[in-house]
C-alpha cells in the first residue's frame, strides 16, 4: 500500500510538472513585460501582431521578433540597411531600440512577403522630453512647384551608349550652369542635352558628344557609393514590383495592365519600363524624387517618404539613371 | 522453431515481474503526452518548430515504425500512457493488478463493434485528415486530448482496455504488424494452465486475453500482467524469428484482411502525397473541405475501399481456384491476409525511412525549444541542419521494399499448397511493391 502511494505521487508530480512548466514560464514571460514579442505574418494572415508600440525617450525597448509564416524583415523608417533584420519562421531575432526624439516612428517589413507586403508597417509612438524628430526638407517638386504626374517621353535619345570618359574631355568648355547641382536636380537628361545643343559655343560638337557630356554630368553628381547603395535598396524594396532589371516585370506586377493615360489613377498598373531610355531620360531627379516620396497615388506604389531617408532616395534615383544609360544599345 | 525465453534469465524475469520499471516508463510517457498537448496548444504555430508536431509526427511515429514494432511487436502498447488514467480508476490503483476495487460499469464491448473494423476506419480518417494534424499543432493537440479523454470515458463504461482493443488506430496498426515482430508472450506448459482453475492470468489481463489460447501476438499488448500474477511462473516471453505468427496453421479473421488493405492504401497515398511528384495532390490533401480535397478524398477512398480490395479479392479468388480444397472465399480472404502483413510492414518502414532522413534534423531543435519560445534547454549551437535524402536512404528504401516482397511471397508460398496457388498473391504483392518503388524512388 505504501508503494501504491509512492507511485501515485510520482504520477501526480510528473503530470503537474508537465502542466506547470509551460504554464509557469508563459505566466512569467507575461509578468516581466519589459520585452515585446511581435509575430510577423503576411498581411492576409493579420500582419504584425502588434502594430502600435508605445515607448519613452531614452528608455530601451527589447523586441523579440518571430514569423508565423514566411520570411519577413524588420526595419525602422529611414534606418540604414545595415540595421535591417530578417525574421525567419519559427526563429526568434531580438533587437533593442532606444529613441532620442519624441514623435512617431515607422517600422516596416523589408522583405517582399506577399501581394499586400506594402501594408506591413506599424508605428512606434515615442513620448517624453526632447526635440522632435528632425524633419526632412521640403521635397523638390513642392519647392519648385513641379507637376510630377505630367506625362514625359524623351524625343531625343543617344544613338549609342554615351561615355563618361569621353564626356569629361569637354568639361572645360561647359557653361557654368551645366555642372550646377540645382540644374542636375531640376533638369532631365534630355532637357540638358537640348539646352547644351543650343549653346553656340558647343555647336562644333556632334549630338553624341553632347550626350557624352550629359552622361558625365550625371555621373559626377553622385558618388559610386551612392550608386551601389541605390542598387541594394532597389533590389530589396523595389524589384518585386519593378523587376530586378527595372523592366517593370516584378513578381508583383506581372499580369497588371500597362499604365497609360486612360487608366491613370484607376487602380494597380504595371510600373514603367526603366530599360526604355525614353522613360527616364525625360525625367528630372526632382520628378523621380517626388514620385518616390509620394508614391503611386493608386498605382499600388507605396509612399517611401516616411520609410526612406532623403539620401537613400537620391541613391535609388542615381541607380535608376544607370539603368537607363546602360540600356542604350 | 527456435525461441529464446527471456524469463529464464533471473535478471530479465525480475525486471519484467516488477511493476516499477514499466510503471515509471508509463508515468514519464503520460507526463510527456500531457506536455505535448500543452506544447501543441501554447507553442509555436510554425509546425516545424512545434514540439507537438515534430515529436508526435516525426520522432514518435518514426520510432514506432522503425524500432518499437519491428523489434518489439506491440512493445509501444506496453508503455503507452493513454489507458493509464482510466485504469487507475478501473483498478482503484495505479500499481496493482486488475481487481474489483475500482469504479466503472465494466460492461462488455458490444459484439457488433468487435474486430479491427473501427480501427481501420480510424486509420482511414487519419489518411483523409492527416494533413491537417500534420501542419497544425493545435489540432494535433486537440486530437491527443480527445483520445486521452475518450479512453478515460470508455474505461468507465466498458471493461478492460476497450479503447485499445477496438478503437485505437495505432493499436490496430501495431497489432497487425506485431504478428511479424520478434517478441511473443506464451505459456510454457499448457498442462499447468489446464489444471489451474482460477485463471488469474485471464482475470488480470487488461486486454481480455487468455494466455493459454494465445496463438498470435496481434492482441497481446505485452503488459506482463499475466506473468506477474501467474502462481506457477508458467508465462514465457520469447524472442522468436520474425514472422512467426504467419503460417498455414494460424487463425486469421477477415477484418485483418481489411485492416491490412487499409494500411497498404494509407502507405500508398501518403507516399503519393509527400514523396510523389504531384504538387496539386499535396495541396488538395492540405486544403481540407475544398473541391480538390473532395477529389483527393474520393480517390483515397476508392483506392482503400475499391481498387486494392478488388485486386486482393481477385488474387484470392484465383488462388482459391488453383487450390484443391474448396475453401469458401471468405475463409480464403482471411487466410491470405497474412501475406499483407510483411508487405505492409516493410512498405511502411521504407516510407518512414524516406522522410525520417530528411526530417530528423527538426527533432533536436524542438527538444531544446519545445514550445518554440526561443529557449535553448540543451544549449545547442545554432540550428542543427536539416538532412537531405541521401543515396544511402534510397538504397535502404529499395532494400526494404525488396525484403517486403520476398517476405510476403514466402508467406504466400508457406500458406499455399502449390506455387501455382501462391502465384496470384505474389503477383498482387509485386504489383504493390512496384507502385511503391515508383513513388519512393521514382
Ligand atoms: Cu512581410
Amino acid at each position: 500500500m505504501k508503494k501504491e502511494r509512492i507511485a501515485r505521487w510520482i504520477v501526480i508530480i510528473l503530470v503537474l510538472t508537465a502542466i506547470g512548466v509551460p504554464l509557469g514560464s508563459w505566466w512569467l514571460s507575461r509578468a516581466q513585460g519589459t520585452q515585446i514579442e511581435i509575430h510577423a505574418r503576411m498581411p492576409e494572415n493579420g500582419g504584425w501582431s502588434i502594430d502600435t508600440i508605445q515607448a519613452k525617450v531614452g528608455q530601451p525597448i527589447h523586441l523579440r521578433l518571430t514569423s508565423d509564416d514566411v520570411v519577413h524583415g524588420f526595419a525602422l523608417g529611414k534606418s540604414d540597411m545595415e540595421s535591417w533584420l530578417s525574421i525567419f519562421p519559427g526563429e526568434y531575432v531580438e533587437t533593442t531600440l532606444v529613441f532620442e526624439h519624441p514623435g512617431k516612428y515607422i517600422f516596416y517589413c523589408t522583405r517582399w512577403c506577399g501581394l499586400n507586403h506594402w501594408r506591413m508597417h506599424g508605428e512606434i509612438i515615442v513620448t517624453g522630453e526632447g526635440d522632435p524628430i528632425p524633419g526632412d526638407s521640403l521635397p523638390l517638386f513642392l519647392q519648385y512647384n513641379i507637376d510630377i504626374d505630367a506625362p514625359h517621353y524623351a524625343e531625343n535619345i543617344p544613338s549609342s551608349p554615351p561615355s563618361v570618359e569621353r564626356g569629361s574631355r569637354f568639361s572645360d568648355r561647359l557653361p557654368n550652369y551645366a555642372i550646377d547641382k540645382q540644374t542636375y536636380f531640376l533638369t532631365s537628361p534630355e532637357g540638358l542635352w537640348l539646352k547644351l545643343r543650343s549653346e553656340p559655343s558647343l555647336s562644333d560638337l556632334s549630338d553624341m558628344d553632347i550626350w557624352d557630356i550629359v552622361r558625365w554630368i550625371w555621373d559626377r553628381q553622385n558618388s559610386s557609393n551612392s550608386q551601389s547603395l541605390g542598387f541594394k535598396l532597389f533590389m530589396a524594396l523595389a524589384s518585386a514590383a519593378h523587376g530586378e532589371s527595372g523592366r517593370g516585370d516584378g513578381v508583383m506586377a506581372r499580369g497588371l495592365p500597362v499604365m497609360d493615360h486612360s487608366n491613370m489613377g484607376s487602380g494597380l498598373v504595371r510600373p514603367p519600363d526603366f530599360t526604355d531610355p525614353h522613360v527616364l531620360l525625360s525625367a528630372s531627379p526632382a520628378i523621380l524624387e517626388g514620385k518616390i516620396i509620394r508614391g503611386g497615388m493608386g498605382t499600388g506604389m507605396p509612399s517611401w517618404g516616411s520609410i526612406l531617408s532623403r539620401d537613400q532616395i537620391h541613391s535609388i534615383i542615381d541607380y535608376l539613371y544607370t539603368i537607363a544609360w546602360e540600356s542604350i544599345k | 522453431m527456435t525461441r529464446l525465453d527471456l524469463t529464464r534469465s533471473p535478471r530479465a524475469l525480475a525486471l519484467l515481474r516488477s511493476r516499477w520499471p514499466q510503471f515509471l516508463l508509463r508515468a514519464i510517457t503520460l507526463a510527456g503526452f500531457i506536455f505535448t498537448i500543452l506544447a501543441g496548444l501554447m507553442g509555436s504555430v510554425v509546425g516545424s518548430h512545434n514540439f507537438a508536431i515534430i515529436f508526435v509526427w516525426i520522432a514518435w511515429w518514426t520510432a514506432l515504425k522503425l524500432a518499437f514494432i519491428p523489434f518489439g511487436g506491440r512493445s509501444w502498447c506496453s508503455i503507452c500512457p493513454i489507458p493509464m488514467p482510466g485504469e487507475w480508476l478501473q483498478n482503484g490503483g495505479i500499481l496493482q493488478p486488475r481487481g474489483s476495487m475500482g469504479i466503472g460499469l465494466g460492461k462488455r464491448w458490444p459484439k457488433v463493434l468487435r474486430g479491427t473494423w473501427i480501427q481501420a476506419g480510424g486509420f482511414l480518417l487519419i489518411g483523409l485528415f492527416g494533413a491537417l494534424t500534420l501542419t497544425s499543432a493545435k489540432i494535433t493537440a486537440i486530437v491527443l486530448l480527445f483520445i486521452l479523454v475518450l479512453a478515460l470515458a470508455l474505461s468507465l463504461v466498458f471493461e478492460r482496455r476497450s479503447f485499445c482493443n477496438y478503437l485505437c488506430p495505432i493499436g490496430g496498426f501495431s497489432g497487425l504488424y506485431a504478428q511479424a515482430g520478434p517478441v511473443e508472450l506464451r505459456v510454457k506448459d499448457t498442462d499447468i494452465c489446464a489444471a489451474h482453475i482460477e485463471k488469474t492470468c485471464y482475470t488480470a489481463c487488461p486486454w481480455g486475453q487468455y494466455p493459454l489460447a494465445l496463438k498470435s501476438s496481434a492482441n497481446c499488448g505485452l503488459c506482463m500482467e499475466c506473468l506477474r500474477v501467474c502462481p506457477s511462473e508458467n508465462i514465457a516471453v520469447n524472442l522468436r524469428p520474425w514472422g512467426s505468427d504467419l503460417g498455414p496453421k494460424t487463425k486469421h479473421r477477415i477484418d485483418e484482411a481489411f485492416l491490412g488493405l487499409v494500411m497498404l492504401a494509407s502507405a500508398l497515398v501518403d507516399s503519393a502525397i509527400f514523396l510523389g511528384p504531384w504538387g496539386q495532390l499535396k495541396s488538395a490533401a492540405y486544403n481540407i473541405g475544398s473541391p480538390d480535397w473532395f477529389l483527393f478524398a474520393g480517390a483515397f477512398l476508392i483506392t482503400a475501399l475499391g481498387i486494392l480490395p478488388g485486386l486482393y479479392v481477385g488474387a484470392t479468388w484465383a488462388a482459391n481456384r488453383f487450390g484443391s480444397t474448396n475453401a469458401s472465399l471468405r475463409k480464403s480472404l482471411a487466410h491470405y491476409s497474412q501475406v499483407l502483413v510483411p508487405l505492409g510492414l516493410m512498405v511502411w518502414i521504407a516510407f518512414t525511412i524516406s522522410f525520417a532522413f530528411v526530417k530528423f534534423g527538426y527533432v533536436l531543435p524542438v527538444v531544446t525549444d519545445p514550445l518554440g519560445w526561443g529557449w535553448n534547454l540543451l544549449g545547442l549551437t545554432k540550428s542543427a541542419g536539416v538532412g537531405e535524402t541521401t543515396s544511402f536512404s534510397l538504397v535502404l528504401q529499395v532494400a526494404m521494399l525488396t525484403v517486403g516482397l520476398f517476405w510476403s511471397s514466402r508467406v504466400a508460398l508457406r500458406i499455399s499448397e502449390t506455387i501455382r496457388q501462391a502465384a496470384p498473391l505474389i503477383a498482387f504483392s509485386s504489383l504493390f511493391t512496384m507502385a511503391m518503388l515508383w513513388l519512393l524512388v521514382g
